[in-house]
Parts: C-alpha cells; structure tokens; sequence
C-alpha cells in the first residue's frame, strides 16, 4: 500500500504504515544550520499535547519576514515535500519540530544533511529524511521557487525524487523541463519506512525475553550486590 | 570500524536484539525525564494501553519551565503549572520518584542525577533533552532522544539506535589559567565544525581531559550535541570514582563498591582500543572563547577579532552574513569592549558549584557596571545549599548580581527569564541560536562563568586574564 498525499485543501492524514511514494507540492527553505529554536520557538513548548504546533512552525522567521516566509507564501499553501539544506534540525531534541511541520502539513524532508536527533524524531513519525547533494538541492529548491504549483514525486523505495511541471489539477504549470534527481537514505531507516516498522514501540515490547536476558548481565541494576 | 572503545563494550553490554529495519534494541540503564518532553509520551503509553515496564529505572525532576524568583505553586503561568500538574500525575500514577520543587533534591535534570550519583560508568543515559550528553562525563554513553523515544524507554526500557561511529579528540597539555572546560569545548567545536560531530561519539582524551574534575568533564560532554555528537564521553578513572563515593545512589561501601569499580575500571578504552578518527589538540594554546554569531560554531578566541567574510570559508559565508545581520557586528571587529545588557550564569553546561566559584572569585570585592543585568542560577537546590554555605550568595549579592532559585532559566526562555528586544547577553549556557533566550532578535554570546562575571563588572566582553591573575582552572569540587 502506497501512502499517497494530495494537494487538495484537506490535510493529508498522519502518516501510518509504509512509507513508499509521496506526492505533493513543495516547499524550500534555503539555509544552512537551521535549528530547532527556529523550526519550533520555546514557548510553544508549554503544552502537554502536540495538537496545536502547526501555527509555531518557524514562527519567529515567519513574523520577522512578514509574510515572505515560504510557509507563509499563498502558493506554498498545502505543500508536503519540505526541501532543505545542510544541518537541517540542530540542535534541541524537542520532537515538538518534526510534530509542528508535520501539523503544518510536511510528510518529507528533502536536504542536504539532517541533525541525528531530529532525523531519528522524523522516523518515529514516519516522515523520511532524505539526503540529495547540495548541487540537486539547490536545483530543486530552484525549481519549486519557479514552479510552486509543480507536483514532487518522492518515491522512498527507489529514492529519488520528481518534478513534474505539470500541476496536480492538470494544467502545465511551466514549459520547463522535468527532473528526476537521486536521494540517499540509510538501509536501516530504509527498510523501516518502506516496510511500515518505523513505529517500533510494540516489537521492542516484545522482546520480553531479551530484555530480561540483557538486564540479568547489567551488575548496577541490582546495586552491584554479589 | 572502532573496536574495545569504553562505546563498543556499553554497547555491546546493552545490546538486547537486532532489529528487522537494522538498528539494534539498546536496554537504557536510567531514563530521566523532566516536564517538557515527557507528558505526550506518557499520553501515548495510555493510547497504546501499555504501562511502564521499570518505573524504578525511570527518574523526574522540574526544570525547564519554572520561575527562578518565586517558586510558590500555583506557578503565575498557567501553562507551566499545567505542565508540572501533569508530571506530577503521570509519576504518581506510574510509581516514578519525582525530586520536585522543595525536595532538597530539585535542579536540572543533567546536574541532579550526577549529584545523586544516578548517573554510572557504563550506563547507557537517556532523556528527552539533547544535553543529555552531559553524563557521558562518567564513562555512560548518554544521549537526548525525542518524545517518542520517551514512550518506548518507558514501555520496553530500551530504545531502537543506530550504532555511532567513535571519534577520539584527544587533548594534549594543560588549560592555562582563565581557561576553562567551556573554552575547550568551544574551540572544539570551533574547529570541527557544528555539524563535524554527525554520526559519532567523541571521546575526550588526553593528558588535558585526565586532570579535568567531574563537574569541567561534565561541562565539555554537555556540548558534545552542540558540535554535532550526540553522545560524548571520558573515560571513567579515580576523578570519577572520587566523585561517585558516598553519593545516594552510589554503590554502598564494601564489596559493592570494590564490584563497582572493578566493573566500571574495565570498561575504559584501553591501548588496544580503535577509534574511527582521531583528531588532536593542544590545550595550553587555547584563550577564553567567546561566540560572537548564531551557532556555537561560531567562536574566537576573547583576544581575536570577528571574522571576515575572505576568512570564512566560502560554504561558511552565508551564515556568517546572516549573523553578521543578526548580531549586528561588524566584520574584523575585535570582540573585546563589545557591550552587553545582561549576565547570565547558570545551566546545564555551566550551574555547578564549581562554576559559582569561579564566577564569585571574579565578582569578590567588585562590582556589575551600571546598567547590566547580571543573574546567577544554581544548577539545582544541592548547588544552592553548598553556594550558599560557603558563602557565594553574599559574594554576588555584595557585587549587584541577583541570586536566583534552580532552573533551566534564560539558556532557552521557557520560564520569566528571557532577553527583551534585541538585547545581547554574555550567557555561560549552550546555544546562541537566533531568538534562543527568548527575543525573537535577543543575542547572545557564550561564554564561561568566569567570562560572563567579568563582562559584568566591565559592561562589555572581557578576558577574564585582566581581572583575576590567577584564576583557578580546576576548581575542587564538593
């Protein structure tokens, strides 16, 4: 079963099983080192559910660019392809970033290298992280700022990814030419997006066995007692 | 592919399967949680109808959101009181020791569970805070996971990771007086970059790392994650052993201990030890580090000056005309006799007893320029009672610092404590991300405890060297 994401106004659903092939309009953002302070500012980290994140996304770019932030373009309005640079995700590891893109609509990150702790977050959403070179980035993010209406076809299971200048409503949105440019993406994290196990919560609780066996060769868990 | 490395043999401890996706399930030795990152995960243990396979093995303590001035409940804030309310339930209901406001116990997460000697050689360390790094400082291997991660620590005590590579920063020399654990730690990732870290586990090694107490270990590893590792770590030795004796959850005297250190000896990386890459540094030629831009990438020595754009290298150079912009320096400026508006000292990195007093021994018998702002915060309420014995607290009263409760405070401004407009501190905590003390324009420069008094008392960056001829470099502790 594909997870197919649509362009029309409703959001597309939370991801849930295996993750093989995106489709949606995209959205760059360029910039290296963007943390994320900037992808989820502090504040609104006072709340105990996530629900309500998508309005925090990048909210202090957003209101020092005045309406010029990507995020806040009308013609990136209900994009799910998020395009980016190096070091996307450094710092803090508040899920509460991959959680206020996915809210705002993001169901993968395209880049050119990702923080460990916001790539691991992402996973755990079933949001791929997928690595392209910084020259392809660039193509892309290029691309999307000319054609904001062209639909992206991220295919996770071959890893690559699609620019077709024809809009999702049919029409041509440009006379350029189409890409097909190459992502890379770890055979772990691979294999756990396309097969559907990116949630791991019941299959580590089935290790029940296991976890005694390792817990019983761990001398601190008993006070080092003899 | 590193081999007998303190990582290797933890890992290979905790390793419980090998996953279908390739990862491995790692069993997490202590899991720490705090009110921000924990109250979803605990949500979706219900969703999930599971419950917490080993609430002892679980500890919480509240830091991020509460006042630093008054801690009286209910918190003005009616969202961090929320927050604690809900920590508090979620403890209660699941039977996990919570050291709450009051307790003796309070603090930050990454100062209390050292303190209480929770944190061991050999353990694998996991909170949902990315400085989790800190307590790789005892030979753990600790990392800061999301909130999903959160849940599946609490469900299963353990975590689905990717094995790191292991890189060994290996120091040689000694840090000169004014210089500190924070310094090296901002050279380090000065030099390699914030993102140099990304797939590896640094070991910091070294003649200049084996002379470093338990609290300037701490210091460094806490900024592992800042230069792009998630885990940090030294290798555990007497320092650490020392440290550990006779705290509450230290192994009890007698065999036990001799079992603990025993065990906890063994699992140094040893001579045969092999590392992915190496990476060498002199300590005696580092000065006090100061960052003058918007990643803690970005820093020089307090005696050099703002980096042009010819000195940047062309990759670099974008984010150098951004925080050029955003910090509003000019390129070639020196650093020192930049004014600041407000002192902060305090956090996770630098909120320890050690870093109060190399703080107080630059404040004594001064006094904060007129017109700064200057704050300290113990790292947790056991900080605050032994300052307070020896005196501190009047040493920075005396100088027009404020003296301040526990917290995680201004270091990310999700409590009062936050910079307004664009004002610019001297901070001793961890980031200097754009807006990260709470002004969507505030800027920050980091710097050590020591570094941050001194900007106090000058109105603007100092090297410390001019204020205190000799000030100590490794503090004793406890």
């Amino acid at each position: 079963m594909s997870t197919v994401s649509t362009t029309v106004a409703a959001p597309a659903p939370f991801p849930a099983g295996p993750v093989e092939r995106l489709q949606g309009r995209g959205v760059a953002l360029v910039g290296n080192d963007i943390d994320t302070d900037r992808i989820i500012p502090a504040r609104f980290l006072k709340c105990v559910t996530f629900d309500g994140l998508a309005e925090g996304a990048f909210a202090d770019d957003r209101t020092e660019l005045a309406g010029a932030h990507p995020f806040d373009r009308p013609e990136h309005q209900g994009a799910t392809i998020l395009v980016v640079n190096d070091n996307f995700g450094c710092g803090s590891s508040r899920e509460h970033a991959p959680q206020a893109l996915m809210r705002w609509g993001i169901r993968a990150v395209i880049g050119e290298s990702f923080a460990e702790i916001f790539f691991g977050n992402c996973l755990a959403l079933g949001i791929p992280c997928l690595t392209i070179t910084p020259a392809d980035a660039t193509t892309l993010q290029r691309a999307i700022g000319a054609m904001p209406a062209a639909l992206l076809t991220v295919d996770v299971e071959a890893l690559r990814v699609r620019l077709d200048p024809q809009t999702s409503d049919g029409t041509s949105a440009a006379s350029a030419a189409s890409l097909d440019l190459p992502l890379q993406l770890a055979a772990g994290p691979h294999r756990m997006l396309v097969s559907g196990q990116w949630d791991g919560t019941s299959q580590l609780v089935a290790h029940d066995a296991e976890l005694r066996a390792t817990a019983s060769q761990l001398p601190y868990l008993v006070g080092f007692a003899a | 592919m590193s081999a007998s490395t303190l990582y290797d043999k933890v890992w290979e401890l905790h390793r419980v399967a090998d996953l279908p996706g390739g990862s491995t399930q790692l069993f997490i030795g202590l899991h720490l949680i705090h009110e921000v990152t924990s109250p979803q995960a605990f949500a979706a243990l219900r969703d999930l109808g599971l419950t917490v396979r080993h609430p002892e093995r679980t500890v919480a303590t509240v830091d991020h959101i509460v006042p630093t001035t008054s801690q009286a409940r209910p918190f003005a804030d009616p969202l961090a009181e929320a927050m604690l309310a809900t920590l508090e339930a979620n403890c209660a209901d699941h039977g996990i020791t919570l050291h709450g406001l009051g307790s003796g116990r309070q603090g930050i997460v990454h100062v209390i569970a050292p303190e209480l000697g929770l944190t061991q050689p050999g353990m694998t360390v996991a909170c949902g805070d990315s400085h989790t790094s800190t307590h790789g400082a005892f030979g753990a291997i600790a990392f800061g996971i999301g909130t999903s991660q959160v849940r599946d620590v609490l469900a299963s005590q353990s975590l689905a990771m990717n094995k790191l590579k292991v890189r060994r920063i290996w120091v040689e020399g000694t840090l000169q007086p004014g210089v500190y654990a924070k310094d090296l730690v901002l050279h380090v990732i000065r030099t390699l970059g914030v993102k140099g870290g990304v797939g590896y586990a640094y070991e910091f090694a070294g003649p200049a790392i084996e002379v470093l107490s338990m609290e300037e270990r701490m210091t460094l590893c806490n900024m592992a994650i800042e230069g792009g590792a998630r885990v940090g770590y030294c290798n555990p030795d007497a320092t650490t052993f020392a440290y550990l004796q006779g705290r509450p959850h230290a192994p009890t005297a007698g065999d036990a201990w001799e079992r603990a250190v025993a065990w906890w000896s063994g699992l140094a990386s040893g001579p045969e030890a092999v590392f992915d890459d190496e990476v060498r540094f002199d300590a005696a030629a580092i000065a006090p580090t100061v960052t003058w831009g918007i990643t803690p990438g970005q820093g020089i020595g307090v005696d050099e000056r703002v980096p042009t754009l010819e000195q940047t290298p062309a990759d670099e150079r974008p984010l150098a005309e951004e925080a050029y912009r955003y910090m509003d320096l000019v390129p070639g400026a020196p650093i020192a006799g930049l004014p600041v508006d407000v002192c902060f000292i305090g956090s996770c990195t630098n909120g320890r007893l050690s870093d109060l007093r190399a703080a107080a021994a630059v404040a004594q018998g001064r006094h904060v320029a007129p017109g700064i702002k200057a704050f300290v915060v113990p790292g947790s309420e056991q900080v605050a009672a032994a300052a307070e014995a020896e005196g501190l607290d009047a040493v920075f009263r005396a100088a027009g610092f404020e003296w301040r409760e526990p917290g995680c405070s201004m270091c990310l401004a999700m409590n009062p404590d936050r910079l307004e407009g664009r004002q610019i501190s001297a901070s001793s905590s961890n980031r200097n991300f754009k807006g990260r003390q709470g002004s969507a324009s505030g800027r920050t420069l980091l710097m050590s405890p020591a570094m941050v008094a001194a900007a106090a008392i000058r109105g603007q960056v100092t090297d410390v060297r001019e204020l205190v001829a000799v000030a100590p470099s490794t503090p004793s502790e406890r």
